[in-house]
């Protein structure tokens, strides 16, 4: 194997270690949510500096390579799309972590009613199987599953557009939930940006792959680039 | 092809040393003013095609050429061209120093006082304006009548530069100009290749890739004779269309 071979795939591995890390990260902020689980939730928080040290090092390891190796083409665009990768990986942490100091900060679990009208479960399912199929994409160097990926946000955001109106109107109902609800809305917004960044590190697999640059596209327009 | 003038073209070029085929229907437009770089591997024809440029293959025995090569538009494989006014137009630097064993004011004017210019105003004024344009002059002006074997390599490069340059060409050949010389001679040499395409065309051949990426505004990758790519040297270093493309420039190769 090429030199620049090893390291770039040294790149990768690690890469994948802070995925693993973070989706562990993310799945457990969605179980200590519907469980009220403060030992989880505590569990995520304290794994956010391992996610650190993942990043710093994955950051370091590009600027090694680009300085020591000079990387160009399809090498110079996975270094590029690492960096970027690597930074949002770090922020679905952070978001994960955010998630679970709402868990700590509460004692009681989310009224099931709530979480039905708002679909909020529906919606952390399916960020969290986007997340996990965007692992694979990235794996399988599969850009018409990154492409899909990014066409699936929409549900996202769907349900995030709709959730103030039907809090709101379930606060009047409710008076004595507004702290909880208003906790929920949250969570709602910030898995909302969970999906972008889902579809940031999915433009980055098929930059990377294919060497064009999807983001700021309609979604619509996606399909006729693909050629 | 467009309306746009090119400096330099070649059209179906064939060309054979012997029996051996160096370069295979070669098709290319060269902008003016502007730095096209040839890379490739060993033996891949970039140096045959860099030397059909100004006929510098002529003296090769059983070296001929099939398919045009156009300067300005003009053929230049033709009987009425005649080799040495081509070579005025076409001047050429190669890959070691070679700066004739004469004084630094000698080498440079060289070529003027081959054409017959005696005038003695007229030379010195050629020497320097050409030893500024290299950025040699600060360093040179008090060593004129030195023999230029005792200046550095880079100076000597720069030099042959200067050398190319007093017979006021329009376009300069230059065949791995920095491969001899150290990381500060090439930094120079390559800061030089950008203020000189100002004035002139230029065409490198080089083993460097980070430097084809730095001085050149179009590279064109040859294999085996052929001419697998062309394109701007920003697309061919992030984004090359060919596969034996990446794989060289990527250092991948075979």
């Amino acid at each position: 194997m090429n030199h620049i071979d090893v390291e770039l795939s040294g790149l990768r591995v690690k890469l994948m270690e802070m995925w693993d890390l973070v989706e562990y990260q993310l799945q457990s902020g969605r179980e200590a949510m519907l469980t009220a689980d403060h030992e989880l939730a505590g569990k995520v928080l304290k794994l956010g500096k391992k996610v650190n040290n993942f990043d710093v090092k994955i950051d370091r390891m590009c600027e090694n390579l680009l300085a020591l190796y000079t990387p160009v083409a399809v090498d110079l665009r996975l270094v590029l799309a690492t960096l970027k990768i690597n930074a949002n990986l770090e922020r679905i942490g952070d978001t994960a972590e955010g998630i679970s100091m709402f868990v700590k900060n509460r004692e009681n679990r989310f009224s099931p009613e709530m979480l039905e009208i708002t679909k909020a479960v529906a919606m952390f399912d399916e960020a969290l199987s986007m997340f996990h199929d965007c692992r694979v994409a990235y794996k399988a160097n599969d850009t018409e599953q990154a492409r899909a990926i990014i066409k699936r946000d929409k549900m996202l955001n769907k349900i995030y557009r709709k959730s103030d109106t039907i809090m709101a109107e379930y606060m009047r109902q409710h008076p004595d939930n507004i702290e909880e609800g208003l906790a929920l809305l949250s969570i709602i917004k910030k898995v909302e940006r969970v999906g972008d960044q889902i579809t940031n590190i999915a433009e980055e697999i098929i930059f990377y792959q294919d060497a064009k640059v999807v983001k700021h596209k309609s979604k619509k327009k996606l399909d006729k680039d693909k050629d | 092809m467009s309306k746009k003038n090119y400096k330099l073209e070649a059209r179906n070029l064939n060309a054979y040393y012997g029996s051996f085929q160096a370069l295979k229907d070669i098709n290319i437009a060269m902008e003016e003013k502007a730095v096209t770089a040839f890379i490739g591997p060993s033996g891949c024809g970039k140096s045959t095609f860099l030397r059909t440029l100004n006929r510098m293959n002529d003296y090769i025995d059983g070296f001929r050429v099939e398919g045009d090569v156009l300067l300005d538009g003009k053929e230049i494989y033709t009987k009425d061209v005649r080799v040495d006014e081509l070579r005025k137009e076409v001047g050429m630097v190669f890959q070691k120093p070679n700066p004739f064993p004469k004084t630094v004011f000698e080498n440079v004017v060289y070529g003027l006082k081959i054409q017959g210019i005696k005038d003695k105003k007229r030379l010195t004024e050629a020497a320097e304006s050409s030893l500024r344009k290299t950025a040699l002059w600060d360093e040179v002006k008090d060593k004129l009548d030195k023999s230029a074997l005792a200046l550095s390599g880079g100076q000597q490069q720069r030099l042959c530069i200067a050398r190319a340059l007093a017979i006021s060409p329009s376009v300069i050949l230059m065949d791995e100009p920095t491969s001899a010389l150290d990381p500060i001679s090439t930094a120079k040499i390559e800061e030089l290749i950008h203020e000189l395409k100002k004035d002139y065309t230029i065409v490198i051949v080089t083993h460097n890739m980070q430097q084809a990426g730095r001085v050149s505004d179009q590279t064109a990758f040859f294999y085996m004779g052929e001419l697998i790519e062309f394109a701007k040297t920003k697309t061919m270093f992030t984004s090359p269309k060919h596969d034996r493309t990446q794989n060289y420039i990527t250092g991948r190769f075979g």
